[in-house]
């Protein structure tokens, strides 16, 4: 199973590349040969995924052997919480090219279209299994690349605005990011994660690595999209076509933004007090700000794109509580429901996010506006995306027996737990004004039959939409099941082990 | 240690540069200004005293080196550099036909 | 878009072919000086950017141009990724393995499978970078009728 590990990376640039060539030869193969190929990737994902259980696996490309026990390759790991991220990377990359087969068929270069979101899998997957810093910087900026060209991908004013915001900031973060790297890599002589952690054991400058620890999170907070550094995503996300929103949304700021900041401050730095302190109040802020800044807004994908910035906020305030519990020393039980808690908050929200975004796009595809103010009473005509809209919308507001209402009950009690009572009261306030707007996206949207009656032509969408849209509604309901402890740690738990343990990430490097 | 630290100023010309300036492609060149003070400041951390170029030539010395991985981060950057670069100017060029200015105050067609 | 004066256009025909050899000598010795794929690929596309900017994009059907190249660039790639997972069945099987023959230090040919990474990543970088120029030069012409 170890040599496994380099097709995760292989496969979508291949499918990319050759897209580009046959997809002018031979007529609509792009869209097939591109979801056969997510298939492929989800198929192996999952089958990792059971196969891998507690173990760590580690890939050496080109096969060189450590030098004096100085690691020289570069190396690819794949542990319990990598493996969590590459499934759900697979899941909603298949979900969107599936549904692209039908709504990508109103743009022009629809063969550019699938090759970019190859190379946006392939970026993806590299910063996931990656084991060293440079890697994981040259795969970020392969996926980013392609997420701006995907942006702008139907070529009018909003999009191009929306599309040089987002290169602007998000050039800003990699050099920031490219700054810290040369930082460490100048202390350290070594761009190893698990090289570097050893290297820490034997001591160093507080105040400097605070300082590359400041400009870590500045950069990466602006791919994750955390306030102060959130002004790129409603206008980006709210610009791109329909699934590669969802791809944004779902996926992108987290595989690009917040695993790379756990898997840097929990597993390469010593978990200081202070950049804890500070991981939890820039969570809260977020959390509030994003459902205040969403009330008033009459378009649908901007309000879907301002409620990201606050889910992202209840994963990153759950892991700073994980954070500050690991570094006081105690109580390791609450941190581990912390952490899960948060874990289980990112696979939700890629699902349910998903979800909403492509019913957004199946409304703007049969009537052609995102506008709510001009809809009403669509749930006679669209059954399945009203349906599967209804679902996602209670999920999203916490309402049970839907996933969202778990994840988050199992942040509040952890915060509470934790004697951390007022972040517990936010997380109920940001929740409950969740759901007053999407009671307002449902009732302006599918409800109200008697404002409207010019749509009384239209139908529902085209079949490849249809699936996609209840492939995920039918994995919001499924994956309430987690909240069961059993399920929860068979699922949970070797990430969380990863990643409270300190040692058990370096360990394996240097025992090779 | 002085070197770095005037490495770092350009840096923070670069990051003014972004902030305060009107024209699009001021912003793209102070961009690839900032880019470019860290590839300066990744070869610089790599100089070891008295070392030579590093590359190996058959021979029996056993010379000292300067350090050559940094030399290889700096090309794969300035490559990701020139993408950076010239999917910008694309956008700026699409711009600058639609809404026939330069200026960023003027491109406000997306507000909230 | 015309060309340029008849002195421009009469030294970069002398001169496009002398700066095409020295980009491939940079490609082919990329395992002996400096320089190597990145580098070769980027003069080679320099030296056809020069001849479309003296003899003007309308000597040329910039239609068939950019299509061709960008055909060369994908299938360079792919045969760049294919030279690298056929070191899953060579060698000691793992990705990105060197399983040539090394040879001895300091001769052209040596060092295993690096002077054919070097090659085809060279021809990548050109068509890319070649496809960048002709997709702006197109983007202004039909703008501008």
């Amino acid at each position: 199973m170890n040599n496994l590990l380099p097709i995760f990376v292989a496969v979508p640039l291949i499918t990319g590349f050759l897209v580009m060539i046959l997809g002018k030869f031979i007529r609509n193969l792009h869209k097939y040969f591109t979801s056969i190929s997510m298939l492929l990737l989800l198929i192996l994902s999952v089958y990792a995924f059971i196969n891998l259980g507690d173990q760590t696996l580690v890939y050496v490309v080109g096969g060189w052997k450590p030098v004096s026990n100085f690691p020289i390759a570069i190396y690819l790991v794949l542990d319990g919480f990598s493996v969590i991220l590459l499934c759900i990377i697979s899941l909603i990359g298949f979900i969107a090219a599936f549904y692209s087969i039908s709504y990508i068929s109103r743009y022009t270069a629809e063969n550019h279209y699938y090759a970019l979101f190859c190379l946006m899998v392939a970026g993806m997957n590299g910063v996931v299994l990656s084991g060293d810093l440079f890697n994981i910087f040259v795969f970020l900026e392969l996926s980013v690349m392609a997420s701006y060209a995907l942006v702008a991908f139907g070529i009018g004013k909003e999009e191009l605005e929306a599309s040089f915001k987002y290169q602007v900031l998000g050039g800003l973060a990699s050099f920031l990011i490219l700054l810290a790297v040369s930082l460490i890599y100048w202390k350290t002589k070594t761009l190893n994660i698990a090289d570097i952690r050893e290297v820490l054991k034997a001591g160093y400058s507080k105040t400097f690595y605070i300082f590359i620890q400041i400009l870590l999170l500045s950069g990466f907070g602006l791919k994750a999209a955390i306030v102060p550094f959130h002004a790129w995503l409603p206008d980006a996300h709210s610009s791109a076509p329909s699934p590669i929103s969802a791809m944004l949304s779902g996926v992108l700021i987290k595989a690009a933004g917040i695993y790379v900041i756990i898997r840097l401050f929990f597993n390469m730095f010593e978990i200081s007090e202070e950049i804890a302190i500070v991981i939890t109040t820039l969570g809260t802020i977020s959390m509030v700000l994003g459902v205040l800044l969403a009330i008033g807004h009459w378009d649908i994908k901007r309000l879907l794109a301002y409620h990201s910035i606050s889910q992202m906020g209840y994963v990153i305030l759950s892991l700073g509580i994980g954070m500050i519990l690991i570094s006081r020393g105690k109580s390791p039980g609450i941190a581990a429901l912390a952490i899960g808690g948060g874990l289980f908050h990112l696979i939700n929200h890629a699902v349910f996010k998903g979800l909403l975004f492509l019913n957004a796009g199946s409304i703007e595809y049969t009537i052609g506006t995102r506008n709510l103010k001009e809809m009403g009473g669509l749930s006679a005509f669209m059954p399945f995306t009203s349906s599967s809209s209804f679902v996602a919308s209670m999920s999203i507001s916490g309402v049970p027996p839907f996933n969202g209402f778990f994840s988050k009950l199992i942040i509040i009690i952890a915060a509470v737990e934790a004697k951390f009572y007022f972040l517990g009261f936010l997380a109920v306030f940001a929740s409950i004004i969740t759901l007053a707007s999407f009671l307002k996206f449902q009732r302006y949207a599918f409800s109200n039959s008697s404002r409207n009656n010019k749509h009384a032509g239209i139908s529902e969408v085209p079949f490849p939409m249809i699936l996609s849209m209840v492939l995920l509604g039918f994995l919001c309901i499924a994956l309430s099941v987690l909240a069961f402890p059993g399920i929860r740690d068979l699922v949970l738990g070797p990430a969380i082990n990863i990643l409270i343990h300190i040692d058990a990430y370096s360990s394996i490097i240097s025992g090779m | 240690m002085t070197v770095f630290l005037l490495c770092f100023i350009l840096f923070l010309v670069g990051l003014y540069g972004v902030f305060t300036r009107r024209n699009l492609i001021k912003i793209v060149i102070s961009l690839s200004i900032m880019e470019f003070s860290i590839f300066l400041m990744l070869i610089l951390i790599g100089y070891i005293d008295n070392g030579i170029a590093p590359i190996v030539t058959p021979g029996d010395l056993n010379p000292i080196y300067v350090d050559p991985l940094p030399q290889a981060m700096v090309l794969t950057a300035i490559v990701i550099g020139l993408a950076t670069t010239s999917m910008l100017m694309a956008i700026a060029i699409r711009l600058y036909r639609k809404y026939k200015t330069f200026d960023i105050r003027e491109i406000k067609s997306l507000r909230g | 878009m015309e060309g340029m004066s008849i002195i421009v256009k009469k030294v970069t025909q002398l001169l496009c072919g002398i700066i095409f050899l020295y980009g491939i000598y940079i490609i082919s010795h990329g395992h002996l000086t400096p320089g190597g794929g990145f580098a070769g690929g980027a003069i080679i596309a320099g030296s056809f950017i020069l001849l479309i900017l003296a003899f003007g994009s309308d000597a040329l059907n910039l239609k068939k141009e950019v299509i061709e190249s960008s055909i060369t660039e994908s299938i360079a790639i792919l045969i760049v990724i294919l030279i690298a997972l056929a070191g899953f069945f060579f060698g000691i099987k793992v990705f990105f393995a060197n399983y040539l023959p090394r040879g001895i230090v300091g001769e052209l040919i040596s060092a295993g499978a690096i002077p054919l990474y070097n090659i085809f990543i060279g021809l990548e970088v050109a068509s890319a970078i070649l496809t960048i120029f002709l997709a702006l030069v197109i983007f202004k012409e039909e703008s501008q009728t």
